[in-house]
């Protein structure tokens, strides 16, 4: 396979809700190039994210998929290549960057902070601090605030099972840590929300409850990038897949159109979908 | 995606598969009387320490009917206060999950300044208090950049600026002392004391219990304080939180030097003189008396209020020892008994999640 | 996880803090039993030491505890942790003031332990220094110590007397290079006198011509090769003297502070293969340093008597309680002088010496 061959078009039948109008990405990647010393990590790779639909990028250890999500948030600063959001040019040089354009990520590891709580975890970074002299001269927390949107947040998401913001993020199981990281996505991501294995260590039960978080914030109208090795997930819950291979884009599927197996043999190269 | 602590695996093998998940009984075991004395523990860090400080005054004023004499309760107050002061500092350091090894030098730098701008250099009282700070604030300021710009771990970094604060220390002083009656009265006024029904309390308390209080204010209610708490829990998950995990941490080394500034200031007072030798094992101490009061050395746990009772501790374990004629060198081993049974018990409280 | 390892692991922590507590209240027990007793009608003396890790006040509190079971007196020991540590001595200090002790027999480790000093005097404790004067003087009610002075005269003109006539090469190793101490310039000053060289200030070390004339023992030129630190301790002893042997391969005078950095300025001569060739003396006359003489390694030292110190400090503050009659000082000197006696095999004329066979019988330390 040669690398003109893996720049597919993206073809019409291939966006999610037909009913949509054609309009542009909401985010889109062009040519991203991104290596380490020798280790080519990207290798001119495209990507695109429409309104409303849930991409999974799906790829065999080493593909890329990381880097990909990391390019994309502002975790890592691609060699070469452009980020557009809306139409726009946009560079992001570090998370913060990323985050001011609506852009959220779950990111493998989490990345709560065990010792804090649930509430002070959703706002890390962003707290509300109070009106008035308390608020612009103490600096003072608004931290009643805080916890009552913590708390509608975590109801409008459905997530029932934590019901005290304060809990330190340590005494919740596995999956509860998982929901708080998603809530804190969808609750800032107001253009996109990209997970990176969300599922990896969660039991059934558990992951069926973040499957159905993905859901909600795609008919919410908030695309979602989905990052996944649990092949039925994906095809569970994506409306496109984005195949990644030694670091390029090999293919761009639909759970309709394609099986689990052609996808596996596009992943390992058996076949170029 | 892989948790980042240990604890969560077995965590997650063993939730229940069943009906909705009760925070309560799954995960705050709360079955046996010591899983709640252990969980109480864990989420009030002070109490602890706050009861070791409680038993030792009992057992100490049974032991020595002079230990609550008016007199005797105001020197420990004294004797902590310096220690006291740098233990907020190191609290600032250690909640990042660094170490801060300069403090006493860095304290002894600033006081020598101070004293010997206002003795030997004329400069009115006020202004040397100024380079006093401002010597603090650089000290510190190099402690982060070094941190932060060259990725030293902070125990090298401090291990190194702790030689280079001792050794200018000595070459600006010369490595004379100087002697308060040659300081002007406000600098040494920390020294001083005024009486709060019949214990003497001397100004540099006073300045010691405000910083707490401030600390503990800003540590608390401000998202400076929460950025802190979060650096030093994980790293990782701060930046990727959207924190600039260098800017906090260069702002707590640079807070730590005005903190250890105004400690040069108590200490001014509390010696009546200024000397390159006085802050020697204040490193160490202020370390105890944090560790003591319940803050984990890996980190994003602890209170700035643990400290002090931390410090407490050890003033009134120190000064109950020698009331009872006990030797010093029974005080220090007393001290280090306190120290392994903090961060024993800093463990046991961390294994409550298992 | 299962039950049996988290219950284990709360035994242990379970165990840790009862020993702990037990600890603790054995500390406090023992010392309700051993310890002062405020109540009754016992004296209370404090001796605060510089550190404990120098047998030389190892001596001393054991003088001091023979004198307090002889004459009935609840002594307290307390020490710096390191030499230098003023701070520990502040709070033992104050801390004996609250125990309500008569007096305090104290090696003050600086000026800085003044204030804490005049704290006590003003409470009424009747504050005597040991082996070492504050600056000021007048900071303690009196001092008992060697006249450090005299005892580096002693070996200086001993020096002088044993080179005969030759050009004396002259390696100082000194006490500090980061603190004033008086026993520092009061021994190397003393000894620099007593080879005859003249002195720039009296009382700082370093200052005087680097080369000239010396007029003890029949005279001749001199040139000092330098001062190191060191710190009173073998091992920066040793460096002290390396360092000056780079500077001046010529030594053949040294003089140390005390018999410890005499010992580490020997290895360096050794390892140059000069410790034949070069006139070794020091000061202390401890019995690891009386034995050191006996065996040529150190040419003479001049020998203190912590103990007396000790001793007399405590009888003095004894006597005070009980007579109100206050210690004097000796005469000619702002302090009570327990004196020192020069330790030699080699014998100089018309100065008086014992032999390390008689100071064996008078030394402190093992």
């Amino acid at each position: 396979m040669d690398s003109k061959g893996t720049q597919l078009t993206i073809a019409e039948d291939t966006r999610p809700g037909s009913t949509l109008p054609f309009t542009q990405p909401v985010l889109q990647a062009k040519r991203l190039v991104k290596t380490y010393g020798k280790v080519v990590g990207l290798d001119g790779v495209d990507l695109e994210l429409f309104q409303g639909e849930v991409l999974a990028v799906i790829g065999d250890n080493g593909a890329g998929k990381s880097t990909l999500i990391k390019c994309l948030t502002g975790a890592e600063v691609p060699d070469t290549g452009e980020l557009w959001l809306n139409g726009r040019r946009v560079q992001f040089r570090r998370p913060q960057d990323a985050k001011h354009f609506g852009i959220e990520t779950v990111y493998q590891g989490l990345a709560v902070s065990p010792a804090l709580d649930i509430a002070s975890n959703l706002y890390l970074g962003r707290e509300i601090r109070r009106r008035g002299f308390a608020g612009t001269v103490l600096r003072m927390m608004d931290t009643k605030l805080m916890r009552a949107n913590a708390k509608r947040e975590l109801d409008r998401l459905g997530i029932s099972t934590l019901q005290d913001v304060t809990v330190a993020i340590e005494n919740l199981s596995g999956g509860q840590r998982q929901a708080v990281a998603v809530a804190r996505a969808a609750a800032f991501g107001s253009k996109v929300v990209i997970l990176d294995e969300p599922t990896a260590a969660l039991g059934v039960r558990e992951s069926g409850q973040v499957l159905d978080l993905i859901r909600r914030l795609r008919d919410e109208g908030i695309p979602v990038i989905l990052v996944s090795h649990n092949m039925p997930q994906v095809f569970e819950v994506a409306d496109r897949i984005h195949i990644q291979r030694l670091g390029k884009r090999a293919a761009v599927i639909t759970p309709t159109s394609h099986s689990m197996t052609d996808a596996v043999a596009i992943m390992t190269g058996a076949s170029s979908g | 995606m892989s948790p980042k602590s240990p604890q969560s695996s077995p965590a997650t093998g063993a939730s229940p598969a069943s009906g909705t998940v009760d925070l309560a009984t799954e995960f705050l075991d709360r079955s046996t009387p010591l899983g709640r004395v252990r969980n109480l523990l864990h989420r009030y860090p002070a109490l602890s320490p706050g009861i070791v400080l409680i038993v030792s005054l009992i057992v100490f004023g049974i032991v020595s009917p002079r230990f609550f004499f008016a007199n005797n309760l105001s020197l420990i107050t004294q004797q902590v206060a310096v220690v006291g002061t740098l233990a907020i500092a190191q609290t600032l350091v250690i909640l990042t999950a660094g170490i801060d090894l300069s403090v006493g030098a860095i304290m002894v730098l600033s006081s020598l300044v101070i004293a010997q701008t206002a003795s030997q250099n004329h400069v009115p009282a006020v202004l040397a208090l100024v380079l006093g700070l401002l010597v603090g604030l650089a000290a510190g300021a190099l402690n982060g950049v070094l941190v932060t710009r060259l990725k030293l771990p902070p125990f090298i970094v401090t291990l190194g600026t702790l030689n280079v604060f001792l050794a200018l220390s000595l070459l600006y002083s010369n490595s004379a002392s100087v002697i308060g009656q040659d300081i002007p009265a406000l600098i040494t006024n920390t020294g001083n004391t005024f009486s709060v029904g019949g214990i003497g309390i001397t100004y540099g308390v006073v300045i010691m219990l405000v910083l707490y209080i401030v600390m503990a204010f800003i540590m608390t209610q401000t998202p400076w304080g929460r950025h802190v708490y979060a650096v030093g829990d994980d790293k990782e998950s701060a930046r990727l939180a959207g924190i600039s995990v260098n800017r906090v941490l260069l702002s707590v080394y640079v807070a730590a030097g005005a903190i250890l500034a105004i400690g040069a200031w108590i200490q001014i007072g509390r010696a009546d003189a200024a000397s390159p030798n006085a802050g020697t094992d204040l490193n160490l101490d202020s370390i105890t008396a944090v560790v003591i009061g319940g803050t984990s050395l890996f980190g994003g746990r602890g209170t700035i209020w643990g400290s002090l009772l931390g410090a407490l501790i050890v003033g009134v374990f120190r000064n109950g020892l020698a009331l009872a004629g006990l030797d010093v060198l029974y005080q220090t081993l007393a001290v280090g008994v306190l120290i392994i049974v903090a961060v024993s018990l800093d463990q046991w409280i961390r294994k409550a999640r298992n | 996880m299962n039950s049996t390892a988290r219950r284990s692991s709360a035994r242990r922590a379970i165990a840790t803090l009862s020993i702990a507590a037990i600890a603790a209240l054995g500390l406090a027990a023992c010392s309700s039993s051993g310890g002062t007793n405020s109540s009754s009608s016992k004296v209370g003396v404090a001796l605060i030491v510089k550190t404990t890790t120098n047998p030389y006040f190892v001596a001393m509190e054991d003088a001091a505890k023979a004198a307090a079971k002889k004459d009935g007196v609840s002594l307290t020991l307390a020490a710096g942790k390191k030499d230098g540590d003023a701070t520990t001595q502040i709070q033992a200090i104050e801390d004996s003031i609250s125990r309500g002790d008569k007096g305090i027999l104290i090696t003050p480790t600086d000026n800085t332990v003044n204030s804490a000093i005049a704290k006590a005097r003003k409470a009424g404790l009747y504050v005597i220094a040991l082996d070492t004067a504050p600056d000021p003087a007048n900071a303690v009610d009196i001092t008992f110590a060697t006249d450090n002075r005299a005892a580096g005269v002693a070996i200086g003109k001993w020096a002088a007397a044993q080179l005969d006539g030759k050009k004396a090469v002259i390696g100082l190793v000194d006490l500090f290079s980061n603190q004033v101490a008086s026993v520092d310039y009061d021994r190397d000053q003393g000894f620099l006198a007593g080879m005859g060289i003249p002195l720039n200030d009296a009382n700082k070390n370093g200052d005087e011509a680097p080369s000239g004339k010396y007029t003890g023992g029949k005279g001749g030129d001199y040139v000092i090769a330098g001062n190191q630190p060191s710190n009173g301790d073998e091992a920066d002893g040793r460096t002290a003297m390396e360092t000056e042997l780079s500077k001046n391969p010529n030594i053949n005078v040294v003089y140390a502070i005390n018999e410890p950095a005499a010992f580490g300025a020997y290895e360096a001569l050794k390892a140059a293969g000069k410790e034949k060739s070069t006139i070794l003396v020091a000061i202390d006359g401890g019995c690891t340093g009386v034995k050191e003489v006996s065996q040529g390694i150190i040419g003479a030292t001049s020998q203190q008597y912590p103990s007396q110190m000790a001793q007399l400090g405590m009888e003095a503050i004894v006597k005070l309680a009980k007579t109100g009659k206050k210690p004097t000082t000796s005469a000619g000197l702002d302090f009570f002088n327990t004196g020192s006696k020069l330790i030699t095999d080699k014998p100089v004329d018309g100065l008086p010496s014992i032999t390390s066979a008689a100071g064996t019988q008078t030394c402190w330390g093992n």
